[in-house]
């Protein structure tokens, strides 16, 4: 009996934990599928009487006449998708040699670097951007996508580093001791042993640098002005700023935006929970 | 002995050459752009391209600390930290202990926490200023349709009910990161120790308190410093919710420090501003990285 209570109770507590986090989402979600005038009626529809997808077709699917905000969404969503990837891949390849050379070589002020990196990791950008913004603009970078991969990497880069440094600890040194026995230097033995068992570290650090870079607002909002460089986030701002303009395109684009790391995240969580737990919860 | 030494030599050759290149990166976009800042703290900067900057020392960080403005930021800063991430912290716990506890569609949940964490700040930020929208937003909608109140509240007008409502936004944002972190280290601890200590007689709250809190304190430490960093710094949420507004309700430090560099042209001062917030975000991840580092040290 009192078994029973404690399941209903757990199970209610459950269900009200899923409302929290689905509720806002599912408006969210609602109000991209709705028409303008049922999205600004009270009382609220909240079940469309006739959900349209024009929002996303408009978005996805250019042509003629489609309105100033899908065509930026369309625009803004390509960039913010190759600034995030260039990020990644950059921080991939450097941050984890880095990392392993942190890790598992001896050598002068090791640990002293590897606690400096980290340490950057948490300058706060706003300490950084006006340096970065007159550099942008002396060497005509401002407003291009190229001066947010490089800012970009001042947060990415020692992420990156931090995370593959947890990963690297992770692996057994006997491994690398057998390749040494069977004469590999160090860079063989990092190319042929070590990388091929680093896909899970690597998925889960490029994952979550990922979701970094396309998540970042600040630095796009200082350092881009037109939709050639705008990323999605700072778009998604603007619209916001001017009232009711198009709710329902706003919301699509916000869903849009929140495809990639939601579907990324959900796809990948056990790297996820594995990632927070190696990075966030050692020691 | 020979071989020995070339191979701590190529160790190091190796290894500084595998850690030139992000060194590089990182001193260039992120030390030498910070100390650029801090020298930049100490100047009067005109808005002009081409006038001169005036050595002013220390001016611009007396004239802060001597103005009423900067210790209201202050003090909504700390209101906006210590609220959400107390908060967050005790909502995070109660989830991360209720996934433990296995109910019926505890995988389920675990899976759907990650929804609220992956979506971009901006993005929930849009979402929640839509709930709020005075005139069309589902909090009114659904407040007057159960009869909680009797007409539309322009919930963004005032000053002490906006700043809540950021919160609000922030807390379903980052419950989650703290829930899985905490689950994630529930889940690493020995299964039999609440039977053990249900054997000497511990009631479930003496477990929790004596027992469980304590091991998970690690985790709770690392979850709360980063947490605090993120909120102390927060900008981008309020930027899209409130934009500072109303009445400066929801200025906090970054967005003060925003203001002054971009909208009232004060690089200096936003400098020193920047600088402020630096000191205090590095005095925490100190504390965090030593946290994080002291099983190495004792090697």
């Amino acid at each position: 009996m009192k078994k029973t209570l404690r399941i209903i109770l757990l199970s209610f507590l459950v269900l009200l934990a899923l409302l929290f986090v689905y509720v806002p989402v599912a408006w969210l979600v609602i109000s991209s599928i709705s028409s303008r005038s049922e999205l600004l009626s009270t009382p609220i529809h909240w079940i469309p009487q006739h959900p349209t997808f024009q929002n996303y077709i408009n978005i996805l699917f250019p042509s003629q006449g489609t309105s100033e905000v899908a065509k930026t969404f369309r625009i803004t969503l390509w960039n913010s998708l190759m600034v995030a990837t260039s990020v990644t891949v950059i921080a991939l390849v450097f941050g984890s040699i880095a990392a392993y050379a942190l890790i598992r070589l001896r050598f002068p002020f090791r640990q002293t670097l590897l606690i400096s990196i980290l340490g950057t990791r948490m300058i706060p950008e706003i300490s950084l951007v006006i340096p970065i913004y007159l550099f942008a603009t002396r060497f005509g970078l401002f407003n291009s996508p190229i001066i947010l991969i490089i800012t970009y990497l001042s947060f990415a880069l020692p992420f990156a580093i931090w995370l593959m440094a947890a990963f690297f600890e992770s692996i057994p040194v006997e491994l690398e001791d057998a390749a040494r026995i069977d004469g590999c230097n160090r860079l063989e033995t990092l190319w042929r042993i070590i990388l091929p068992i680093s896909t899970p570290g690597l998925v889960s650090t490029g994952l979550f640098v990922f979701l970094t870079a396309w998540d970042e607002f600040f630095f796009a909002l200082i350092l881009t002005s037109t939709v050639s460089a705008k990323t999605v986030p700072v778009a998604i701002a603007e619209f916001t700023g001017r009232y009711v303009v198009d709710v329902g395109g706003m919301m699509t684009g916000g869903v849009l935006a929140a495809i990639p790391p939601v579907l990324l995240s959900l796809i990948f969580q056990r790297y996820i929970v594995s990632g927070l737990t190696a990075g966030a919860v050692k020691g | 002995m020979q071989r020995k030494r070339t191979l701590a030599q190529q160790d190091m050759l190796v290894g500084f050459a595998l850690i030139l290149p992000s060194f590089l990166i990182i001193l260039g976009i992120s030390l030498q752009p910070i100390l650029s800042t801090l020298y930049l703290s100490l100047f009067e900067v005109p808005r002009g391209i081409n006038l001169q900057n005036t050595f002013v020392g220390l001016g611009n960080y007396i004239s802060l600390l001597s103005e009423p403005i900067f210790w209201a930021t202050i003090g909504r800063t700390f209101y906006f930290t210590v609220i959400s991430v107390g908060i967050e912290l005790v909502l995070g716990l109660a989830i991360a202990q209720l996934i433990h506890a296995h109910p019926p569609g505890w995988q389920f949940l675990r899976t759907s926490l990650i929804i609220p964490w992956a979506v971009p700040t901006i993005v929930n930020g849009t979402m929640w200023r839509w709930i709020y929208n005075a005139d069309y937003g589902a909090l009114n909608g659904l407040l007057f349709q159960l009869g909680l109140i009797d007409k539309y509240i322009p919930w963004l007008t005032r000053p002490d009910m906006a700043m809540n409502l950021v919160i609000l936004a922030d807390i379903w944002h980052s419950v989650p990161f703290i829930a899985l972190i905490l689950q994630a280290a529930l889940a690493t601890l020995p299964p039999d120790l609440e039977e053990a200590a249900s054997v000497d007689g511990a009631t479930a709250i003496q477990y929790f308190w004596f027992i469980r809190l304590p091991l998970l304190r690690p985790a709770i430490l690392v979850a709360l410093i980063i947490r605090t960093v993120e909120a102390f710094r927060a900008f981008d949420l309020i930027y899209v919710i409130t934009n500072g507004g109303p009445a400066n309700g929801t200025v906090t430090i970054s967005f003060l420090t925003y203001l002054e560099m971009f909208s009232f042209g004060h690089a200096g001062r936003g400098s020193a501003l920047s600088f402020l917030i630096s000191l205090f975000t590095l005095t925490l991840a100190f504390i965090y990285i030593r946290m994080l580092y002291r099983p190495e040290e004792k090697q």
